[in-house]
């Protein structure tokens, strides 16, 4: 792990006290940093809180929110909510596994894109949703993938 | 909002972000900069108006014009003529469907006319990160008055007279929750909101954290007060990001006003918020898993009893509430118990805001007085279903609950009509699907969420849940049995008799009430190999019709795997070894050649 990786969750870690109960605001605070969670931040908060390395993986293994491979760097996001799903979201979400040649869960061998699902990001009078990064794509046919893979292929 | 002349208000809800409302505020204020309006004219951000199948909604104060699916190139034109000329922008307002009139104030909508909104009632209307607004509405007034009372046993009794029953799901009463927690005695107690808002479709809770937080703040300082708790926690999504900012902002002001923290109001009773985030499981949702989640560990449910109200949060007597169950809470008092009881049904009270999508023409959130019926809901509120298609079911109660029919279009919706009927209220999402879902399908999208989001603690939720997962995978194959149904409906059973908490108890909900209501569809699965609706891929077959093909090849350069074939202007084939059934030469074609079997 690099050096200011490695400073950097020991503050995270002294900001809460290096307190055991503080784990799970500390890893959100940390994979926002790096962007994921590899095993050796894992071991350096658990060494840090006095709490065993099982218990930090049994933390960040049970939160899907937490990731323990890097994301691509456009990360997108299908909305698999009730409200896109039954407005066709399945069928965009094909339409992206079959172009990224990925599955979910995955980021692409250059490191340009990774795939996940998500559920309901509020914004169903729009759905079929997904969102690459912060931006918000909807009312989406299977059709627009390509245009939107497009954007941000350069 | 005194000083300015006029109000533009803008909706800062996720949809409407999602459709570019930020550029549009950024707009306005340019525009008002330009012309040296920027003193009489006033630039609002809200939260959702509840109406996103329309957005990006701006809304004109005083005089109520409501402009819909509003573009930032739209802004200009709205200052000079509504503004500076005092003419609507026509082209902008709302039009009839029925009647294809325009209309500009949203009470005549359909949309808003049967709505009545009280966890709603400043969403849409306030700037969520100004507190002065949310005071000038009444805000703060209950939390004064009940300290001013200073009798805790009183305020409860209000809150038990209402009739409020929790809106998280279970719809326990809320008074009596605040009661038994006010009788356990001990040197610390917490009052937690439940944020988690785990129902895939459902975002009511996140319009009222973005779009009110004050009333939030409001009502979990008045029940810290009446429990005895100095220490409230909102355990919050992760994902979602304005409305823990906006939250922040408005803990940040009340604690500036003196309106939490030490010594509230000079009452002598103190009481802090702090923030928790959620990391995505929707066990997290069930109040003891979200409690070991607070202290830092896998978010796995615990045995009831000991419930929270007795051993909760760091083993301290706490109560969890829902965020829209708070919201009710200062309308109360400031209303009086008897005006909420006088609303609703004889045993729900009071309002239920839905999320009401999936097929149907006005997407949004909607407030409604319980015992409304589920035909005004669809086909009033929500203008019936998209495309002109048929209804066939609502889906209530999320992965927890289940179908309702045409044949509970005109009950009554509330706690025990729902139940009664194989469903249950749930957070609110509301799914009308119509004609093409196909209902084993629907049930599988369920259970597999479940089946993701099991916390793995118990073997029946665990195991039973993959299998009922396998075996609606099989039917929607067209691979089923007959025999595959009994096992369906026998393991849903026995998961429901066993599991550990209400996740797995509720979990087979989806298969049972779409195997009573939909039996035939789930037979001609099994027996005939065919999907009704037409959606299972496995059993679909595109075909080319010969005698309407030209051979144009639109559907052959369409084609993702090259599965048509067939010369220029002759009549074109699919190899349906090849045919992945993307549908995409059935969209292609503008001769009606290709149709599906
Ligand atoms: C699996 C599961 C998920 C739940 N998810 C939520 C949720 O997202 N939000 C919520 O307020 N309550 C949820 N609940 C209900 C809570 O356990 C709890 O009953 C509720 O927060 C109490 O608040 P109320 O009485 O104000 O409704 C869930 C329950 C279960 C069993
Ligand atoms: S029912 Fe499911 S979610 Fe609940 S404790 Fe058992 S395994 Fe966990
Ligand atoms: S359904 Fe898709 S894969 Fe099959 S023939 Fe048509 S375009 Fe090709
Ligand atoms: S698009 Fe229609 S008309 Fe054209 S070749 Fe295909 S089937 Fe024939
Ligand atoms: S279900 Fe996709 S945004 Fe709500
Ligand atoms: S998000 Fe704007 S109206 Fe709902």
């Amino acid at each position: 792990m690099k050096q200011d990786h490695i400073d950097k969750i020991k503050e995270i870690c002294k900001h809460f006290n290096n307190e055991g109960g503080e784990l799970i605001n500390v890893l959100h605070q940390t994979q926002h940093y790096i962007g994921y969670l590899p095993a050796e931040a894992q071991e350096l908060i658990a060494k840090e809180l006095h709490i065993s390395v099982a218990q930090v993986y049994g933390v960040v293994s049970f939160y899907s929110f937490f990731t323990m491979i890097p994301k691509g760097e456009h990360p997108i996001s299908v909305c698999m909510g009730t409200a896109c799903y039954v407005r066709g979201a399945e069928k965009v979400l094909d339409e992206f596994k079959r172009l990224l040649n990925i599955n979910v869960g995955e980021t692409t061998p250059d490191g340009k894109f990774s795939l996940t699902a998500l559920r309901c990001i509020g914004a169903c009078g729009l759905a079929p949703v997904i969102t690459v990064g912060e931006q918000v794509y909807g009312r989406l046919a299977p059709d627009d993938v390509q245009t939107i893979l497009d954007q941000y292929k350069n | 909002m005194a000083d300015y002349k006029y109000h533009i208000l803008i909706c800062g809800g996720t949809g409407c972000r999602a459709s570019k409302s930020e550029q549009i505020t950024e707009t306005f204020k340019n525009v008002l900069a330009q012309k040296g309006l920027n003193n009489e004219v006033q630039v609002v951000v809200t939260g959702c108006f509840g109406f996103c199948e329309k957005g990006p909604i701006v809304k004109m104060l005083p005089d109520n014009t409501f402009y819909v699916e509003v573009k930032p190139e739209d802004c200009e034109e709205i200052v000079n003529e509504h503004l500076v000329k005092g003419r609507k922008v026509e082209r902008l307002l709302y039009v009839d469907p029925e009647n294809k009139q325009r209309v500009s104030d949203s009470k005549h909508m359909d949309f808003y006319k049967k709505q009545l909104r009280i966890a709603l009632r400043n969403c849409g209307f306030i700037d969520p990160e100004n507190i002065d607004e949310y005071i000038a509405r009444d805000g703060y007034e209950a939390l004064a008055n009940v300290l001013e009372q200073n009798n805790p046993a009183e305020a409860i009794e209000t809150v038990k007279k209402s009739g409020l029953r929790g809106r998280g799901g279970g719809g326990f009463p809320t008074g009596l929750k605040w009661e038994i927690a006010s009788k356990n005695h001990a040197d610390q107690k917490y009052m937690i909101c439940n944020a988690d808002e785990g129902d895939p479709g459902a975002f009511m809770d996140r319009s009222i954290l973005e779009g009110d937080p004050h009333s939030l703040i409001e009502a979990m300082t008045i029940g810290g007060f009446c429990i005895g708790a100095t220490k409230g926690l909102v355990y919050i999504r992760a994902e979602y990001p304005l409305a823990i900012k906006r939250l922040e902002i408005a803990i940040g002001q009340a604690k500036e006003y003196g309106l939490l923290g030490k010594n509230i109001l000079g009452s002598g009773f103190d009481f802090d918020l702090e923030l928790r985030y959620g990391a995505g499981a929707f066990v997290c949702g069930e109040e003891t898993a979200l409690i070991h989640s607070m202290e830092g560990l896998r978010g796995e449910p615990t045995f009831k009893p000991p419930f929270p109200a007795q051993e909760g949060y760091l083993k301290k007597p706490s109560n969890v509430n829902n965020v829209e169950t708070f919201a009710n809470i200062p309308v109360i008092f400031n209303k009086g118990w008897e005006w909420f009881a006088s609303i609703g049904t004889e045993k729900s009270k009071g309002t239920k805001v839905f999320a009401l999508a999936g097929q149907i023409n006005n997407v949004g959130l909607i407030e409604v007085p319980m015992g409304i019926t589920l035909r005004e809901v669809v086909f009033e509120i929500g203008g019936g279903i998209k495309n002109g298609k048929k209804f066939k079911a609502v889906q209530t109660g999320g992965p927890s609950g289940g179908c309702l029919t045409e044949a509970f279009l005109d009950t009554p919706i509330d706690y025990d009509n729902l139940l009664a009927a194989g469903s249950m209220m749930g957070s609110g999402g509301m799914i009308v699907m119509d004609e093409t879902s196909c209902m084993p399908a629907v049930a599988r999208f369920y259970l597999d969420f479940t089946v993701e989001e099991s916390c793995g603690k118990c073997t029946p939720c665990r195991v039973g849940n993959k299998r009922l997962c396998e075996i609606l995978d099989k039917i929607t194959e067209g691979k089923g049995t007959l025999e595959d149904l009994e096992i369906l409906k026998n393991l849903s059973q026995v998961i429901k008799d066993t599991a550990l908490c209400g996740l797995g108890q509720t979990s087979p909900n989806p298969i049972l009430s779409t195997i009573d209501h939909f039996w035939d569809e789930y037979l001609a699965h099994v027996t005939d190999k065919k999907c009704p609706a037409g959606q299972c891929k496995a059993m679909k077959q595109y075909i080319i019709d010969t005698d309407n093909c030209i051979g144009c090849t639109a559907c052959a350069r369409g084609c993702p795997v090259g599965a048509i074939t067939g010369e220029k202007k002759m009549p074109h084939t699919i190899k349906q070894e090849l045919c992945i059934k993307c549908g995409a030469c059935y969209a292609k074609c503008k001769f009606n050649a290709i149709s599906i079997k």
